[in-house]
């Protein structure tokens, strides 16, 4: 298999505070990966940085081969534009759009007609159980109805890379695991490497391999099978 | 609480007390059978087959261990072997669960099973010792917290691809181990004070 993302001794401070202590790690193209550790462990960072928002001081970040953190502003926007998705925990959708059109902003931004891009993104809509939903803005959506929204906007746009950072933090354990059973079946159809952030075990349970981010660094857990 | 009140207490006491000590303390089979049979009249190989499907998850049971089953709980009876039918097998008797036996269930449903905290677990003695002999404590907190995840994406599986009696099994399961996960993760976060009060 091929690594997708790459990072090599990633290190990071937020003023006095270090974050990223010589972080490193190698996902591979098809990927589920679960980033799990406690709070303020650096696990948001470093998905920030996995995902060219953040540069780290020291170390480097690859994609597909291609080191990230040297490239300017504008390329890694247009590089996370173009090839990352992107999934939060609270207020990702914009408010005065409706579901059809937020979940069509990608392609939007990415310069498809507006008529093509809302039809693919109805396209979404009874794939993930959103049917009746779309004209509704997001304050008229329940918190799993949102967070599918924002699901299919972090696909709509087929990325090579999801990045979700705690998808179902605001989400009971019903309603989590429907998204989770959703987001896993669709990024799996589409081939997609998920980097997922989470604190909850039944999350990460969801994904083929997890670390565990501590005090800056990657811990990468051994794969041993449980005893039966 | 009246006498006669107190004294049936007494005696469904004394009578469960019993029925722990010929079932064992599980007690799962002989009352999953008599449920299976107040929901209907039944043959022992229809009741292991029905005991299979939603019971069994992949531990089937004995045909030896229904039989003798049954037949301890026609013994205390708890089921009427009510008659023999003609046809292949080691037994063709149909069972009706009594009302002894419906009442022992009903009480059984009834009742809350008590809350095991399971306080002193393997984990907890592990970690202990590890601290107490200056052992790599928290790898072996890293490596139970591996084998915990991989059961849970195998019970996560099982609950994706299975019937929803499989997802509500994995999901009890699933909910266990994610305690002990948080256990773990708090027990890692309290390591080094945990080292010092068990060496000083």
């Amino acid at each position: 298999m091929t690594a997708t993302v790459e990072a090599r001794d990633a290190r990071l401070s937020f003023g006095e505070t270090p974050a990223l202590q010589g972080a490193s790690i190698c996902i591979q193209a098809g990927e589920i990966l679960a980033v799990m550790g406690p709070s303020g462990s650096g696990k948001s960072t470093f998905l920030h940085c996995l995902a060219g928002i953040l540069v780290p001081s020291s170390g480097e970040i690859y994609y597909a081969g291609q080191r990230i953190d040297t490239l300017g502003e504008s390329a890694r926007s247009a590089l996370r534009r173009d090839r990352f998705g992107f999934v939060f925990q609270f207020g990702q959708l914009v408010p005065e759009l409706s579901a059809e059109e937020n979940i069509a902003l990608p392609l939007l931004l990415s310069g498809v007609e507006r008529g093509e891009a809302i039809s693919r993104a109805r396209g979404w809509f009874d794939r993930l159980d959103l049917d009746g939903t779309q004209r509704r803005r997001s304050g008229e959506l329940s918190g799993g109805q949102a967070q599918r929204v924002a699901l299919a906007r972090g696909l709509v746009a087929q990325p090579e890379v999801l990045f979700a950072d705690e998808p179902t933090g605001s989400l009971d354990s019903l309603t989590g695991e429907h998204v989770m059973e959703l987001m896993v079946g669709a990024a799996k159809d589409l081939g997609t490497t998920v980097v997922l952030v989470t604190h909850e075990p039944r999350v990460a349970a969801y994904a083929d391999r997890e670390v565990i981010v501590r005090d800056g660094k990657v811990n990468q857990l051994a794969s041993t099978a449980a005893p039966s | 609480m009246s006498a006669k009140a107190s004294f049936e207490n007494y005696s469904r006491e004394l009578f469960t007390q019993s029925i722990h000590r010929v079932y064992g303390a599980g007690m799962s089979v002989p009352l999953t059978l008599l449920g299976l049979l107040e929901r209907e009249p039944s043959h022992g190989y229809d009741l292991k087959r029905e005991y299979d499907v939603y019971f069994g998850r992949g531990k089937p049971l004995p045909f030896g261990q229904v039989y003798a089953t049954l037949a301890r709980l026609a013994r205390d009876g708890l089921v009427l072997a009510a008659d023999t039918e003609p046809g292949a097998g080691p037994d063709r008797k149909r069972y009706v669960i009594t009302d002894q036996g419906a009442s022992e269930l009903d009480s059984w449903l009834t009742e809350p099973a008590k809350p095991e905290p399971h306080l002193q677990s393997i984990l907890f003695v592990k970690v202990v010792l590890a601290l107490m002999l200056g052992r790599p404590a928290e790898e072996y907190l890293d490596t139970q917290r591996a084998a915990h995840l991989q059961r849970m994406r195998e019970l996560t599986e099982t609950r994706r691809s299975g019937a929803l009696v499989d997802a509500l099994m994995a999901d009890y399961g699933l909910f266990h181990l994610e305690a002990d996960l948080r256990w773990i993760d708090l027990t890692a976060a309290r390591l080094e004070s945990l080292a010092k009060e068990v060496t000083s």
